[in-house]
């Protein structure tokens, strides 16, 4: 018997090949096991592409369940907080799903690839989680995250590009919509959904067709100025866009060892995904008691004065002298494209309502010496970036 | 005469430890040994030329941080080297690997089962819950419940505002956790058998139970709250060998002042009008002290060292109750080279450096258990099986090794009656043929085999059974019912008489806690200034 061997170190994409070769910084880190390159050769102009032309960010570690049979839609709907018999075929639904206590587990997409036919994606892996929540239901959940290549191409040109590259059907595919288009012997599925808050699709392919798949996007993307590009331009994005990262902007339920720091949907922001009118889902009990008797935390996102980032900051509800902290930012950056010192933050209710004033305590630093600050902060509820070519149908040729 | 403020009883690393803080103190101490070497079971002994065998304890992952740091353990020559990964061998060629490596260790776990990959999250984050609870009190000394000291009750508020910070769901959980067995709690999280396997080892090493007994949950902490570098569930070899442990803390004693007296074991402690004297050697010799400590466990102690007319009597008939059962043996070797084991993929880091066990199902873990319950060592026997020389270079001549294997099970006596040279000798055999059922040329290597029953063990080092927990680390024997109910707090029932081994809380491992709190008992009795350090806060 030959010894079985696994790949110790990590995986590469298939996409890998063409990355390499635009990679001139050589900073790449983990993301579920692959190797997932930091920034190629800019981080900065690898942002710019995002909101000027269009970035192309390989998301294929992103982890993906194939869920299928009779029940599938039942399933779902005990699973995550959301009616999912609104999510018909051809749509796509952002879910949050939850432990017994209503605490978030993870946040992710869910495709309804064909009646009856979902995909579930998520950061985290989550398949003893799903598997438990199966039982009673007459359905199926196969993990498929290597057997699908995927990428997300997102920017203005984004339309542009996969207009010239053949793909049909793209003038009324609404936000949060897909479509499966024949190419290179294949099926590639085009979403138009991702994580930037901007005109944007996912594409997903068999990862044989993977570098086929890149290199007609690019030859297509040619004269729309279109880049690969690196987490942190898309994290810059999607804090912008004010969407939430696990491990960051909350922590998911399983992974969390102490009491008190899981949150439910309630307490990220997430209210509009919770349907209390639909039949019984997981957590429901739970966060039907807290709604009835008041959450303990808020997300808030804060519009921050001056323009000094306020990276791991605590909040107060005032500036005075001894107040007490309130909560602590999650995310922070100075946004380039609205010009707005922005964060995500948690704080204790009932502080943080939309429209309220809070303090920030900014520590920046300037030539080794370190220097402090109380920022005065608004709490927003709309995304910092929210562009109208988002959800227009069609789209135009920006 | 010379005439001490303390005498300690046994140089084990408790001990040791204990004489450290008491010295460190001010006080005048003497640390004897019966042996003519110190360190008890955390020693480095040259039992074949140019080899040094850890050949009891093996790994160090409990040790306390904070006693290191105290101590300055580092300037007496203390290194710990983190080693990485395990492996199970399987009966079917395959095999279950453990990476140091989070996505690897998650690869390999999903080769045999996407599920119990995704699982282990959970399961982690839970077990790390019970550690993080645990790790509260193990250098504290136990409150005692029925006291109204406002010590006593201080400390039990925060043992109580510990629990209650778990939440109400939690709450259930660690009391189902300090109650349950290994194989229910991993039935709860896992469905894959050799996954199962690989982490049942946790619960039923250095205890007389098998992986469906109850309680056996609990002691998977004492292998998994080990601290290396701040890395919570790391594991790593002393540089040198065990030996290095107890020698940075003789070294730590020494600068104290402290003086520790080899071949000078204990005949009798002596007692007048219930107030410790001091201890009479087998030499016959005397020597005094209004202080004396015991780092032996708690039967020798009381059962063998003193006369149990000094003794309350239930104190005394609950001592002898205490579980200390011999459940393992020990086989240490020398080797030529290092082994092959074909199973593995060449150029494995596993090769060498992962813990290795040669068993594979959860039906086997308890079979061989049986076979304790029936009065003899395991046929098929679970092995912790580590060779520290692939990490430690100071362990054997390069390119030669040195391979400690850990065997459960193994009673003390067979079938009520001492060992046989023959049954000795079958007990190695059935270790070595089953690694050799993984190694072919694993019998060739070998240039010397060490081999100790429970009963070697106790003949050798003095610990009841060869018990390496120096009693058994179940609910009935923990935190302040360890050793007994009302003698939790290191105070023998005889003034000026205290115990320091792993018979009282925290219990065994080479944890070094039960010594320093042992200290600071005393230290407080005596009104000096303490020399224990906290615990490190962890919110």
């Amino acid at each position: 018997m030959t010894p079985v061997s696994i790949n110790t170190g990590r995986l590469r994409s298939p996409f890998y090949p063409r990355l390499a070769e635009l990679d001139s910084l050589n900073t790449w880190h983990n993301w579920a096991g692959y190797s997932s390159a930091e920034a190629l050769y800019c981080e900065d102009m690898e942002y710019f592409a995002i909101r000027n032309s269009t970035g192309v960010f390989d998301i294929t570690p992103m982890t993906k369940y194939r869920i299928t049979g009779p029940d599938a839609l039942d399933y779902l709907n005990r699973l995550v907080t959301r009616d999912m018999r609104k999510i018909k075929p051809g749509r796509v639904a952002y879910a949050i799903w939850c432990d017994d206590q209503g605490q978030v587990i993870d946040d992710g997409t869910i495709f309804h690839l064909r009646e009856g036919e979902y995909r579930l994606c998520s950061q985290e892996r989550h398949l003893a989680w799903l598997t438990t929540a199966a039982i009673g239901f007459d359905v199926t959940v196969k993990e498929e995250t290597a057997e699908i290549a995927a990428l997300a191409v997102q920017g203005p040109t984004s339309y542009s590009v996969l207009k010239n590259m053949g793909i049909d059907g793209l003038d009324s595919l609404k936000p949060f919509g897909l479509i499966h288009h024949q190419i290179f012997g294949t099926e590639l599925m085009v979403s138009r959904t991702g994580f930037t808050g901007d005109l944007g699709y996912e594409l997903w392919i068999d990862p044989d067709k993977a570098i086929d798949l890149w290199d007609a996007l690019f030859a297509a993307g040619k004269l729309h100025g279109i880049q690969a590009i690196g987490t942190h331009a898309l994290d810059l994005a999607r804090k912008e866009a004010g969407y939430l990262a696990p491990f960051e902007d909350f922590l998911p339920a399983e992974t969390t060892v102490r009491t008190g720091r899981t949150r439910s949907p309630l307490e990220i922001g997430m209210e509009w995904l919770v349907d209390f009118n639909k039949d019984n889902f997981n957590g429901r009990r739970a966060l039907l008691k807290e709604k009835a008797e008041g959450s303990t935390w808020r997300l808030v996102k804060l519009d921050i004065e001056g323009n000094k980032t306020a990276d791991h900051s605590y909040i107060y509800a005032d500036d005075k002298k001894n107040s007490d902290e309130i909560g602590f930012i999650t995310s922070a950056a100075w946004s380039p494209v609205c010009k707005q010192n922005i964060a995500l933050g948690t704080v204790r209710t009932p502080h943080g309502k939309p429209g309220d004033n809070v303090w920030v305590e900014v520590y920046y630093q300037r030539e080794m010496h370190w220097n402090r600050v109380m920022a005065k902060a608004t709490v927003v509820d709309k995304p910092f970036w929210f562009p109208a070519r988002r959800g227009m149908t069609p789209p135009a040729p920006f | 005469m010379k005439k001490y403020d303390a005498i300690v009883v046994g140089a084990g690393h408790n001990g040791l430890a204990n004489a450290a803080f008491l010295a460190k103190a001010g006080m005048d101490v003497l640390c004897v040994e019966k042996n003519d070497y110190i360190g008890g079971a955390a020693v480095s002994r040259e039992l074949y030329q140019d080899w040094k065998y850890s050949n009891c304890s093996y790994v160090c992952s409990l040790l306390r941080p904070e006693i290191y740091r105290n101590l300055e353990l580092h300037k007496h020559g203390l290194q710990i080297t983190p080693y990485g990964g395990s492996v199970q061998f399987m009966e079917n060629g395959d095999y279950f690997g453990s990476y140091h490596d989070p996505e690897a260790a998650h690869r390999e776990m999903a080769r045999h089962s996407k599920h119990d990959a995704d699982a282990y999250t959970r399961y982690s984050t839970d077990t790390m819950r019970q550690c993080r609870l645990i790790r509260n009190f193990l250098l504290r000394t136990a409150p005692d419940p029925t006291s109204f000291k406002p010590r006593d009750i201080k400390e039990l508020m925060l043992l109580g505002n510990k629990f209650l910070e778990l939440g109400e769901d939690r709450l259930y959980e660690a009391i189902r956790f300090w109650t349950m067995s290994v194989a229910d709690y991993l039935g709860e999280y896992f469905e894959t058998d050799v996954i199962k396997t690989a982490l049942s080892g946790s619960g039923i090493i250095g205890t007389a139970l098998g992986i469906h007994s109850p309680g056996t949950a609990y002691v998977l902490l004492h292998h998994y709250m080990g601290d290396v570098d701040g890395n919570v569930g790391s594991w790593g070899f002393a540089r040198g060998g065990m030996g290095a442990v107890s020698n940075a803390l003789a070294g730590a004693l020494q600068s104290y002042g402290g003086e520790i007296r080899s071949e000078s074991g204990v005949d009798q402690i002596i007692v007048k009008n219930n107030r410790v004297q001091g201890v009479a050697l087998e030499s016959g010799e005397e020597i005094y002290a209004p202080v004396v400590v015991s780092n032996m466990d708690v039967k020798r102690t009381f059962l063998n060292c003193m006369d149990e007319k000094d003794l309350p009597a239930s104190f005394y008939n609950r001592i002898k109750n205490f579980k200390i059962r011999g459940s393992s043996g020990k086989l240490n070797i020398a080797l030529d080279g290092m082994p092959t084991f074909p199973a593995l993929p060449p150029g494995s880091e596993l090769i060498g450096h992962a813990d290795m066990h040669f068993i594979d199902s959860m039906e086997r873990m308890e079979r061989a258990y049986d076979d304790w319950k029936d009065g003899t060592w395991s046929k098929d026997p679970y092995i912790d099986c580590t060779i520290p020389s692939a990490v430690d270079p100071t362990m054997t001549p390069p390119g030669k090794h040195f391979m400690s294997c850990f065997v459960q099970y193994c009673p003390a006596q067979i079938e009520g009656r001492a060992w046989t040279s023959e049954e000795r000798d079958a007990f190695t055999k059935s270790v070595i043929d089953q690694i050799s059922n993984y190694s072919p040329d694993f019998k060739d290597l070998i240039l010397h085999v060490e081999t100790r029953t429970p009963q070697d063990i106790e003949d050798q080092i003095g610990i009841t059974e060869g018990n390496i927990f120096h009693g058994e680390l179940t609910m009935d024997q923990l935190l302040f019912n360890r050793p007994v109910p009302g003698y939790a707090q290191y105070r023998a029932p005889v003034n000026g008489l205290y115990m320091c081994g792993s018979s009282t809380h925290p219990g065994g491992g080479v944890m070094a806690a039960p010594g320093a709190n042992a200290a600071r008992e005393i230290l407080y009795d005596l009104k000096l200034k303490n020399t224990v350090p906290e615990n490190f806060g962890d919110d």
